[in-house]
């Protein structure tokens, strides 16, 4: 894509109707929160309202994202990996080169933006691999704003290097101990936060998810994924992919490529969820097995029990390791536009192992769980057809954790 | 036909208990005090001692929490005491059954249960708001509901005949605070401060000016809620609104010391507040 022309990175949904004025995709979505956060929401959307509509505010995104970011993002013909396979061309979207080395700086700018024009500096996020802390925690630093870090201390422990990272960015990274001590509850704690300090303070929300209008202005700024990508493989392949492959937590790497591809019946979507033990043990497979409900301010599949009590998710990966998903995957396994598949820990590391050694590309965990998921099925597919897989991050972080499971000790 | 008959007597009996005893405070000229408890907390089978001793103390209407694993808007006291309630094995049917024995016993007081709106779902609106109007529950607040979301707990309470009572925040613009009290039931619960549930040091000056500004849209009585723990609060609270409501404090209370004796531990602290609940001014 042209990354520099005109308004490129305008939202491809924006003569969409989803989600409608009240924040809902079908029944999904909606603003299910404490009161005190009502205005905030509502005063959040009429910003972003009206930021949509100025081109002043998409050519400042759009500046960053070209020359802090790096965008446009690479593609890259996997042709190792295609071979390997010995099913279709793969191509990957290489997420993995932003600056922070994942997708979620994209959000983030276009967030601490809209927090600019709000008048709001203090800024608050929550974190599960820490990527999007990272990328919060980066953009504060570059835009002068305080930055807070929620982040359970189990996720603390095995993310590590991103804790540190966080740290000499500036932020604060506040531990939380209470609930699985993960990312769901590392979400609680900032909602609870934002509570109490709305008024001078801007919630990052880091995926799809959360009370209207978070899940639609997040698909929104991370639409130039799936802008960028539509064309690139148009350039490279001469033609649509088949299906466009992304892993799924709450999901908004998928969403940002999904959105651009939304449109073109031809081109199956697939969410990869993480299903951690197995499906019959601990997993986080929450379109698979979860039931509609209501979490972090939104009504989506959910995992639960008998009693409308959230099940602790378990993941390998600490993004995907959250009970919920974003409004819109929910809508879109319902309409069956999207298709939603798991991968277990085990696959994953397979995944990681494979694109590593094949591709010279050590991919996060995250989106080796779409590897892993790729390299039982990619086989089946006929060899003319065009597979898009979406890398939404790289694999540094992930070391540590991969050494362990492979019973290595790295310290 | 006569359960028809039956079901409307109950529902009547339901919203009317809320009223008739916050006119009964008030015509001792005092503000009502509304505590808080989760249901099973300390342990399991210790509600219904604690609700008696809280009601023969001194409690007007008793808030009982149906605990959830993840309560956005609680602080860390009641988070803490839902968290011991879930591992006690408490579940919203156990709530239901608690409210069961707690009219077993001979207790009238308006029960209200607190508590977010995926247990309320999962149990499905309609057969949550039967279940609880047949136990003896008088009203419902869902802390992650705002009334923006609340129409079809609304329409299920009002067949029911619980009363849905609104939460209403500093940050509440105008036009909620309407839409709110529209068609609430029981009560106007207004936040007294910016944030989670838990005990303060201090009230916001602010709130004062919220519950006016509720007047302006309602005749239900206004409850003050969040960092209520004194008897220097509930004064002030008898200044301008008709209810202080009292929850983490009450679980500090309840959880600190022997568990057998917790309940006389908060029956003993509502007692201490009630120096504080003569009206200043008589409101309305």
């Amino acid at each position: 894509m042209t990354s520099t022309s005109g308004n490129a990175n305008r939202p491809v949904h924006e003569s969409e109707s989803l989600p409608n004025e009240f924040g809902r995709f079908g029944p999904y979505g909606g603003k299910f929160v404490p009161e005190t956060l009502m205005a905030a929401l509502t005063e959040l959307e009429e910003a972003f309202d009206e930021a949509r509509q100025d081109d002043s505010f998409w050519a400042e995104f759009e500046e960053l994202l070209t020359h802090y970011v790096g965008r446009p993002s690479a593609m890259y013909h996997a042709k190792n990996m295609s071979e390997k396979l010995g099913g279709p061309q793969i191509y990957i979207k290489r997420e993995d080169l932003n600056h922070t080395g994942a997708h979620k700086i994209n959000n983030a700018i276009g967030q601490a933006l809209l927090a600019k024009r709000l008048g709001k500096k203090r800024i608050i996020a929550e974190t599960g691999a820490g990527m999007h802390g990272v990328a919060t925690a980066t953009v504060c630093a570059q835009m002068g704003l305080e930055c807070i870090v929620y982040m359970g201390d189990t996720d603390i422990a095995r993310q590590s290097p991103n804790v540190y990272r966080m740290r000499e960015l500036g932020a604060k990274v506040e531990p939380v101990t209470s609930g699985s001590r993960t990312l769901k509850d590392a979400t609680n704690e900032a909602i609870r936060d934002w509570v109490s300090n709305v008024e001078d303070t801007h919630y990052i929300i880091g995926s799809v998810v959360g009370p209207h209008p978070y899940p639609k202005l997040v698909r929104d700024f991370q639409a130039v994924i799936g802008a960028e990508a539509r064309q690139q493989v148009i350039d490279m392949a001469g033609r649509l992919p088949d299906y466009v492959v992304a892993c799924v937590g709450g999901g908004s790497n998928a969403m940002g490529i999904f959105s651009g591809f939304m449109k073109d019946e031809s081109v199956g979507l697939i969410g990869v969820e993480a299903s951690g033990e197995g499906l019959d043990k601990r997993h986080a497979a929450t379109m698979t097995k979860g039931r509609p409900g209501v979490l972090h301010g939104s009504m989506s599949y959910l995992l639960q029990d008998d009693h409308g009590q959230v099940i602790e998710a378990h993941s390998i990966s600490a993004g995907l390791d959250y009970p919920g998903v974003g409004p819109e995957h929910s809508y879109l396994k319902d309409t069956e536009r999207a298709t939603y598949v798991s991968a277990t820990d085990d696959d994953a590391l397979a995944g990681f192992r494979f694109l590593s050694r094949n591709e010279g590309i050590i991919p996060a965990l995250e989106p080796s769980h779409a590897i892993g998921y790729m390299m039982k099925w990619v086989p089946t597919l006929p060899k003319d057809q065009i597979v898009l897989l979406l890398l939404s991050g790289r694999g540094d972080k992930d070391l540590e954790s991969v050494a362990r499971a492979s019973g290595v000790d790295l310290s | 036909m006569l359960a028809d008959l039956e079901k409307e007597l109950i529902s009547h009996m339901a919203t009317d208990r809320i009223r008739a005893a916050f006119e009964n405070a008030k015509s001792e000229g005092r503000i009502a005090l509304v505590p808080y408890v989760t249901v099973g907390f300390p342990e399991l089978g210790f509600t219904t001692d604690i609700v008696k001793s809280l009601v023969d103390e001194g409690a007007d209407v008793v808030e009982l929490g149906v605990p959830f694993s993840d309560p956005l808007g609680d602080g860390p006291t009641i988070q803490a005491s839902g968290h011991r309630a879930l591992q006690n094995g408490v579940t919203p049917d156990f709530c239901m059954e608690a409210v069961r024995d707690i009219r077993a016993a001979g207790i009238g007081v308006p029960i209200v249960f607190m508590g977010y709106y995926n247990t309320i779902l999962k149990m499905g609106i309609d057969e949550y708001c039967t279940t609880a109007v047949a136990a003896g529950v008088d009203g419902l607040i869902a802390a992650d509901l705002p009334a923006a979301e609340a129409g079809p707990l609304q329409d299920a309470c009002d067949k029911a005949g619980l009363a849905l009572i609104p939460l209403i925040a500093l940050t509440s613009t105008d036009d909620s605070i309407e839409h709110a009290c529209k068609r609430a039931g029981g009560f106007i619960y207004c936040i007294s401060v910016l944030g989670v549930t838990g005990a303060r040091a201090t009230m916001s000056s602010r709130v004062e000016g919220l519950a006016n500004k509720v007047r302006n849209f309602t005749d239900l009585p206004v409850a003050i809620g969040f960092g209520i723990s004194t008897p220097e609060h509930v004064a002030e609270v008898a200044e301008f609104a008709d209810a202080a409501v009292v929850g983490s404090a009450l679980i500090n209370t309840l959880a600190d010391g022997d568990p057998e004796l917790a309940a006389e531990r908060g029956g003993a602290y509502i007692k201490s507040l009630t120096p504080g609940t003569p009206r200043k001014v008589v409101a309305n």
